[in-house]
């Protein structure tokens, strides 16, 4: 330990404002090296995937992004099956998980006393420490047959020849299966986020509509949840980037089927599943560039959408004054 | 007039606020169906040999998952040892820079990284380490765990360090210590609770990712812990047995599922029942 009285307090108190001793300077540099160390990590991720999907990109081109074919065999390579199963997957489990979500943080912060609400978050946050692929696992074996026999099925005998979305065979592991399971992944997330900003509504503005006779739902609708938007938006994209990476439990329910189809009912397949299930298998050095352009393209899409949600709740959070 | 719209205004709080108690509800069921058919499922499978047994053949009856409980544990364990050390110091590095614009930029970037896709990451090492090798390993599997780690833990640990009063920083400096003796000394021990609540989450995250490890630790039937062999792991079995046509795998899948989930909740809960975590007190 430091002794106070070795020699030279004063000396080495000093001069410690403007440069810091020589000991404070190495603790400096390896403080620096250590922060650096990110970027670059960063950096080398790109570099890397970047490098191995160069003989993809330098091949197809942009007809990679659009080619619709996907046929390793014949050699042809179309991402956009993927992209769209990646989006639409995702998209679709946004709109099930952000109402819900939406929900749970005004039932949490609005309306539940204290000794219901603090059980219900911890429950939900119980969601969010559950591995993906013990999702999946839930997905094959519960979920997908539930689905199949209690709502494609029905659905599909009725409104299958009128409505498109609800065409074709119900096959249980479907688009649909996805969405689903990806929705209950990510509304943690968007609910623990939006359970914040509504609990940072300043208390003056609630009472201040209170006062002027709004009932507590008004409060809510008109006077908290729009001074708490920008900050819920941000989250909902954070749940949409998680949505877009996930890969196991969507791949053992989505049913990987290369297609672009209107029906819900139908399989998909998505980036990050094709990953899953071809990249160890991938022969031939053009198949593997081929995958390592569709991780650069995921990758580009959630560093995008990541770093929008970022930069919007870091707004929130310097409005929030903190 | 008035008497019928006050009627509609307390007709539609009524039935909004009812709503949002659904949709509680309804986030609710997911977790408890999930957590009863683990528990159902997955509790008649788990006896002894599950723990000291190699996986059996297919149509074998019995064995266990011993390979895979070893390999997690040593998957994890290492990527806490490349991982942390990088973590925690750019985590200080971060708390002291605060306001430099690099500072902002290191943090903006941990921030972006927490969202990259494990898939990509395993990818990303399969490139770097499995290629340089030429061989999938304990080794790769490690460094793509580290990496989902590394930006997990770097901003707990700076969000922990920055918690600490600034009087007490302020007193060492006072006393005379020098920069680093006071950080080392003084600040982290006041922080010791929070980041290791942090470290300890985060590596119960990574105990359950499955993602990474697919074409990097890649998973081995056998027992293993050389660094450059393949290694299998707890989430990998599952992934495996899931998808495979047997029952009596589907079983073991389910055990092991219970196995994995009990591991990371009890981890979880420990943290947050042993350690006090300031943040939460706010």
């Amino acid at each position: 330990m430091a002794n106070p009285a070795d020699g030279g307090l004063m000396a080495r108190l000093l001069p410690s404002r403007s440069k810091g001793n020589v000991q404070d300077q190495f603790y400096r540099l390896a403080l620096l090296l250590f922060g650096v160390s990110i970027p670059l990590l960063f950096l080398f991720i790109v570099l890397r995937i970047g490098t191995e999907a160069w003989p993809a990109m330098e091949a197809f081109g942009w007809g990679f992004i659009t080619g619709t074919e996907w046929n390793p065999v014949l050699r042809e390579f179309g991402a956009l099956p993927f992209i769209f199963g990646t989006v639409v997957s995702s998209v679709l489990a946004l709109m099930i998980a952000l109402p819900l979500s939406v929900g749970l943080a005004i039932f949490l912060t609005e309306l539940a006393p204290r000794w219901l609400a603090a059980p219900i978050a911890f429950a939900t946050e119980l969601l969010a420490a559950i591995p993906s692929v013990v999702y999946g696992l839930w997905g094959i074996f519960v979920l997908v047959p539930w689905l199949r026999f209690t709502i494609q099925e029905p659905l599909s005998r009725h409104f299958g020849d009128v409505i498109p979305i609800f065409e074709g065979p119900a096959y249980g592991f479907s688009m649909m299966a996805g969405a689903v399971i990806l929705s209950i992944m990510i509304i943690p997330f968007i609910s623990a986020v939006t359970r914040e900003v509504l609990t940072a509504v300043p208390r003056d503005q609630r009472e201040a509509a209170l006062a002027l006779g709004a009932t507590r739902w008004e409060m809510t609708w008109q006077v908290a949840l729009p001074y708490a938007l920008p900050g819920i938006i941000g989250g909902a994209i954070l749940g949409l980037g998680r949505a877009l990476g996930e890969t196991m439990a969507i791949t053992m329910v989505i049913g990987n089927r290369p297609d672009i189809a209107a029906s819900l009912f139908a399989p998909g397949y998505t980036m990050a599943s094709v990953l899953a299930n071809e990249f160890a298998e991938a022969t031939g050095a053009l198949y593997l560039s081929a995958l390592m352009e569709i991780a650069l393209i995921l990758f580009g899409i959630t560093i995008v959408v990541n770093i929008f949600a970022q930069l919007l709740v870091w707004r929130v959070a310097k409005r929030g004054g903190r | 007039m008035a008497d019928s719209l006050s009627r509609r205004r307390r007709w539609t709080n009524r039935i909004m606020l009812t709503l949002t108690g659904v949709a509680s509800v309804l986030i609710l069921v997911p977790l408890t169906l999930i957590l009863s058919y683990l528990m159902t499922a997955g509790s008649g499978a788990i006896n002894i040999d599950f723990f000291t047994q190699l996986p059996a053949p297919v149509g074998e009856e019995g064995g266990g998952m011993v390979n895979a409980l070893v390999g997690t544990l040593f998957l994890v364990l290492l990527a806490g040892a490349l991982g942390l050390p990088i973590a925690v110091g750019a985590g200080i590095y971060l708390a002291e820079a605060r306001k430099s614009p690099f500072a902002n930029l290191v943090r903006f970037i941990a921030d972006v990284m927490n969202g990259i896709p494990s898939i990509v990451t395993g990818i990303f090492v399969w490139a770097w380490i499995v290629l340089w090798m030429g061989r999938f390993s304990l080794l790769a599997g490690s460094v793509a765990l580290a990496v989902m780690l590394i930006p997990m833990v770097t901003r707990t640990t700076e969000e922990m360090v920055r918690l600490v009063p600034r009087e007490l920083r302020e007193g060492g400096i006072a006393l005379g210590f020098t920069r680093w003796r006071t950080t080392l000394g003084i600040v982290i021990p006041a922080a010791r609770g929070g980041i290791l609540t942090g470290i300890l989450v985060a590596l119960a995250r990574i105990s359950g990712e499955t993602a990474p490890l697919l074409f990097t630790a890649f998973g081995n039937p056998f027992m293993e812990w050389r660094l450059n062999e393949p290694i299998s792991a707890l989430p990998l079995l599952i992934y495996q047995y899931a998808i495979s046509p047997y029952d009596e795998w589907h079983r073991l899948a389910w055990a092991a599922a219970l196995v994995l989930i009990a591991l990371v909740l009890v981890i979880s809960l420990l943290t947050r029942f042993l350690i006090k975590d300031p943040h939460r007190e706010r």
